[in-house]
């Protein structure tokens, strides 16, 4: 491409409904496939879908850790446990041909995912998502949901950390005992408390601007022309795992 | 036309049984005019905004706005789209993940069409020296620039009156000139709640005290 102009990664240009839909339809696909051959081009088109997100390795590695130390134990588990065939004994274990198979494959499939999620949602920032979800007609209340709490997360946060600086001005140092869970209890309560107490104010300072139970969305997501590209190529990898894995 | 915009007369109001907080209150504000009103701490100059909007109501008195007498929530949907209240916090007023469509939401809600937002938005930000602000994201923006912002969101929705609640509070001296200014420049009559004199005195015609719940007047310098 002769683009030189936007040094944004090819994938991130493509509109966030269309990322959203690929993701989840790519997610579904890989779940219920179970050829070897399918697994694999699954998890290659994660890895190009990384790639061309221009997410570094080491970014990458980092986000895939916490999945493949759950899929090592299952690597383990499986194994040991399945029914089948043993391939091998040693001493009175017997290892089952079957439970490796599954083992290989479930962490094939979650990596796949995971690659797939990283790179087309993982990069959207949340409200964008939010809109995203808003304009595929998820629910309002959910996408409001999460759209309030991007917005107030931080805001809770430091109500939190300056009621906990309040306490440790006032020497308290937490330790295993009575006095602490009391404060903890009280800082949360009183969290609890300001937050609904916020909560109000925000509803009537949105009642003073018209609001009456409807949220308009301002921003419209345009298909640009790297949208096409992407659905095509998107569509005929779906397809193409799908006819792999049934034919 | 010398018909006030909002009139409240002999208001009472208390939140809890027997500690009444505005007792006789009255108030006329006049089209264009400013009024500043100072007074302690929890004597009830935010309650006096919030029951010109409605959003709390009288235990006696007249709430009457443009004329009209106001008693029912439905009555109040007007008043809210033509009196813009500025909350003390910034950070009550903006709730929508960018700058753009937090000051996009009040005339949306108005039913004006998207195009016409659009212009509404850009005019507004641009108004209050905010131009290039419209992704920005509100929770990333520094206290000066919520407080502008959150005008901009009022300001947004072309109202008659503004009410503004201890607009300087947490700003820098710079922020508060450039507050000064902007306000001075705005024909909208205005009804001024804060702790700072100066600030009063720049931006106010009449000058009141809220003590032990009704307004009296005050000579504009103590």
């Amino acid at each position: 491409m002769l683009n030189h102009a936007t040094p944004k990664p090819l994938l991130l240009r493509v509109d966030p409904r269309a990322r959203l839909v690929a993701a989840v339809v790519f997610s579904v696909v890989v779940a219920v496939c179970n050829r070897p051959e399918v697994l694999g081009v699954a998890l290659a088109a994660g890895l190009v879908a990384v790639w061309l997100a221009g997410l570094g390795p080491g970014h990458v590695a980092r986000r895939l850790l916490p999945l493949n130390v759950v899929m090592l134990m299952l690597l383990v588990m499986l194994p040991l446990t399945a029914r089948g065939e043993p391939i091998i004994h040693v001493g009175p274990v017997a290892v089952a041909g079957r439970g490796v198979w599954l083992a290989v494959s479930i962490a094939v499939k979650g990596n796949a995912i995971l690659l797939a999620v990283m790179a087309l949602i993982g990069t959207l920032e949340l409200p964008e998502l939010g809109h995203a979800l808003a304009h595929l007609r998820a629910p309002d209340k959910l996408v409001h949901l999460l759209l309030f709490t991007v917005r107030y997360l931080g805001l809770l946060e430091r109500e939190a950390a300056r009621l906990h600086d309040a306490a440790r001005v006032r020497g308290f140092r937490p330790g295993c005992n009575r006095h602490t869970f009391r404060t903890y209890g009280y800082l949360v309560g009183m969290l609890l408390v300001n937050s609904a107490r916020r909560g109000e104010r925000i509803v009537d300072a949105m009642k003073c601007r018209g609001f009456r139970g409807r949220f308009y969305l301002l921003d419209h997501f345009a298909f640009s022309r790297i949208d096409v590209p992407f659905a095509v190529v998107s569509s005929v990898l779906m397809v193409g795992l799908i006819l792999m894995e049934w034919s | 036309m010398n018909e006030p915009v909002v009139q409240l007369d002999a208001i009472d109001f208390q939140y809890e049984p027997g500690r009444p907080v505005l007792q006789g209150c009255d108030v006329q504000l006049l089209p264009g005019q400013r009024i500043g009103i100072a007074g302690h701490n929890g004597c009830g100059k935010t309650t006096l905004l919030h029951l010109i909007v409605g959003l709390l109501r009288p235990t006696a008195g007249r709430v009457v706005i443009f004329g009209q007498e106001r008693r029912r929530e439905a009555d109040f949907h007007e008043v809210r789209q033509r009196v813009g209240l500025l909350f003390e916090d910034a950070d009550d007023q903006l709730f929508c993940p960018t700058v753009a469509e937090d000051v996009a939401f009040g005339p949306l809600n108005q039913g004006k069409a998207r195009g016409e937002v659009r212009t509404i938005v850009a005019e507004t930000l641009g108004q209050l020296g905010l131009a290039g602000f419209e992704s920005r994201l509100t929770h990333h923006l520094s206290g000066g620039e919520k407080r502008l912002v959150a005008l901009a969101t009022v300001l947004a929705m072309r109202p008659d009156v503004l009410l503004l609640d201890e607009p300087t509070t947490g700003l820098e001296p710079d922020t508060v000139t450039r507050l000064v200014q902007l306000l001075n420049g705005l024909p909208q009559a205005m009804l001024l709640i804060s702790h700072d004199p100066a600030f009063l005195e720049a931006t106010a015609q009449q000058h009141l005290r809220l003590t032990d719940g009704r307004l009296v007047d005050r000579p504009s310098r103590d």
